[in-house]
């Protein structure tokens, strides 16, 4: 994790958005060629989903992001569209999981108080986001610190690199 | 304190006290992989820079999602995956072998286990009271070359069953109703546990159904003591030696109690586009179906194509539905065939594809049309989940299915019953 305080946009989504809407099963025979894969990322959702996001933007989405599939495609496609963080009011596990050991934060707060084109400011470290076009102040659930240092580290691999085993 | 199950395993495998909260390692007894995640675990594992698997034979690769191919980039992973098998000395399950949590029931899953696999519904073998949970393609790959992975210790939701179900209700039906009553995230980062007087009752095959789904409320683990139902399962697959009895303390914490009486439930319908969109049969009556499909993880064990195979006997489909039928693994098809249950679906118009997911994921052998319907036994029905998001899946029980697939509409499997 380069930065620890991140700046940007908010994209807003709604709630229950699934892997197959991320990614849809249907493009698996493109799962080893990530270039090709990442051309159908929210494909079924959000019609041209890759020129509408900036490098940095947010995804901002209500209840269960990322439902359904194991899938690690899903946050892999997202974080190569250039989205920077994950705010989410709650997050399929899996996904959860999967996005930190991609090195791509997911946080869980109260997603209601973010608007379409908001822009945020979140610091990781505290998992406070500022929204500067309202300025309400959010704080978002502590995650594991085990899993905060693998993010902290640029994902599983980075950190397993480094540790050569989980460190408690 | 006393423990709940998922407690009581974790507690066991890593050697800790361990309470719901809790941060805990622990190692794994299986680690496996399929076609569709597998390729970014064996990129991620060769990437970690550890050099080989903790145990080979604790680690297993299927090919199921996909299979046989149906596009030269996927024949291409399978040939990537079966190098790897050879190379690692894994084990390996080819095309038509099955689906894997079928295959992990059948030939892997013991009581007491942890079981991680790179896919959601890894939950399945729950059902053996083995706390098994679904994972991305890097964990996957890491637990396979540590031998060992991390969890938070879940809470764990109480789901108490009592009664018996009534005619034409299954137990699809008990997991459709619990999961509309929960919602998709319910039970988000839970463990689901299943106790009361009904669990007797329940056989082997009902219960995988039931812990395959948790996964839909968002549970971690859908998990079922360790009984006479799991010894009998064990005993009849030539793996006896690995039943112990497990339950969880008379005492222990629950974050949440739920009662389900199975005598008050009815046939369910999952409609478009969530699983928690569950409503009674009645609601659906008149629906029309132009695909019917019998199988996958959640519905494609023997029990299940007795269940469609009786309905459909002597009857033929719906002139315009098409009736696909997979059964979950060989096992399953060579069973189904002595028994004389491919023999009815095939008069009635089925077609009998392999052993495996077939048209559950969009994949192959099935896609539907624009503007098509689909009835399926499968665990989702998120849109553009069987290959076209301009087509409608509705969810239910293998009976529900078979009395849709004859009249064409779905229909109340009672009214053919």
């Amino acid at each position: 994790m380069p930065e620890t305080v991140l700046k940007g946009k908010a994209i807003k989504l709604g709630d229950d958005i699934s892997t197959d809407d991320i990614i849809p099963g249907r493009f698996a025979h493109l799962r080893s060629n990530l270039p090709e894969l990442s051309k159908h990322t929210f494909e079924d959702l959000i019609p041209n989903f890759g020129s509408r996001v900036n490098q940095g933007n947010f995804l901002v989405a209500g209840k269960n992001f990322g439902s359904g599939s194991s899938r690690e495609h899903a946050p892999l496609v997202i974080k190569m569209s250039g989205i920077a963080a994950i705010l989410a009011k709650s997050a399929a596990r899996i996904f959860f999981r999967n996005a930190i050991n991609q090195g791509l934060p997911v946080l869980l707060c109260d997603t209601a108080q973010i608007n379409d084109g908001d822009e945020l400011e979140i610091a990781l470290t505290e998992g406070v986001i500022t929204n500067l076009t309202s300025n309400a102040r959010l704080t978002s659930t502590k995650m594991p610190s085990l899993m905060f240092a693998i993010l902290k580290e640029g994902g599983l691999i980075p950190y397993i690199k480094k540790h050569k085993d989980f460190e408690l | 304190m006393g423990k709940t199950l998922a407690e009581k395993i974790l507690s066991l495998k890593a050697g800790a006290d361990a309470k719901s909260g809790d941060i805990v390692i622990a190692n794994v007894d299986l680690v496996f992989l399929q076609d569709t995640t597998g390729p970014l675990v064996i990129k991620q594992f060769k990437e970690s820079g550890l050099a080989a698997i903790a145990e080979p034979k604790k680690a297993a690769i299927f090919l199921d999602h996909a299979a046989p191919s149906p596009a030269q980039q996927i024949s291409n992973d399978h040939v990537l995956l079966r190098h790897f098998a050879r190379e690692t000395n894994c084990h390996i399950y080819e095309v038509g072998n099955g689906i894997c949590h079928q295959l992990v029931a059948e030939h892997f899953a013991k009581p007491g286990n942890i079981i991680v696999g790179a896919d959601s519904h890894t939950v399945t073998a729950g059902g053996l009271c083995a706390f098994a949970t679904g994972m991305g393609s890097t964990d996957i790959a890491i637990a396979m070359a540590l031998g060992k992975t991390w969890f938070r210790v879940p809470e764990t939701f109480l789901i108490n069953l009592s009664g018996s179900f009534p005619k034409g209700v299954y137990a699809k039906d008990l997991i459709l109703s619990l999961i509309g009553q929960l919602g998709t995230d319910g039970a988000t980062y839970k463990a689901l546990e299943f106790g009361g007087e009904s669990l007797a009752r329940l056989t082997m095959s009902e219960r995988l159904t039931i812990a395959n789904m948790v996964v839909e409320a968002g549970a971690k683990v859908g998990l079922f003591p360790s009984d006479e139902v799991t010894q009998s399962f064990l005993s009849a697959q030539g793996r006896g030696d690995g039943y112990k009895p497990l339950y969880p303390d008379a005492d222990a914490n629950y974050e949440r109690i739920m009662s389900l009486n199975l005598a008050s439930l009815e046939p369910m319908v999952s409609f478009p586009h969530t699983v928690d969109n569950v409503r009674p049969v009645s609601e659906a009556k008149g629906v029309k179906v132009q695909q019917v499909f019998i199988g996958t993880c959640t519905n494609g064990r023997l029990e299940d194509l007795a269940l469609a195979a009786n309905i459909l006997k002597g009857k033929k489909r719906y002139s315009d539905t098409r009736l696909l039928v997979a059964p979950a693994s060989q096992q399953v098809l060579l069973q189904a065939v002595e028994k004389g249950y491919i023999h009815s679906l095939v008069e009635s118009g089925a077609v009998i594809l392999p052993p495996g997911c077939a048209a559950c994921l969009g994949l192959h052998q099935g896609v539907l049309a624009d503007r098509e319907a689909c009835l399926s036994t499968a665990n989702r029905n998120f849109k553009g989940r069987m290959g076209n998001p301009e087509a409608m899946i509705y969810l239910a029980s293998p009976a529900t299915a078979a009395a849709s697939a004859i009249k064409g509409e779905i229909t109340d499997p009672r009214e053919v019953m």
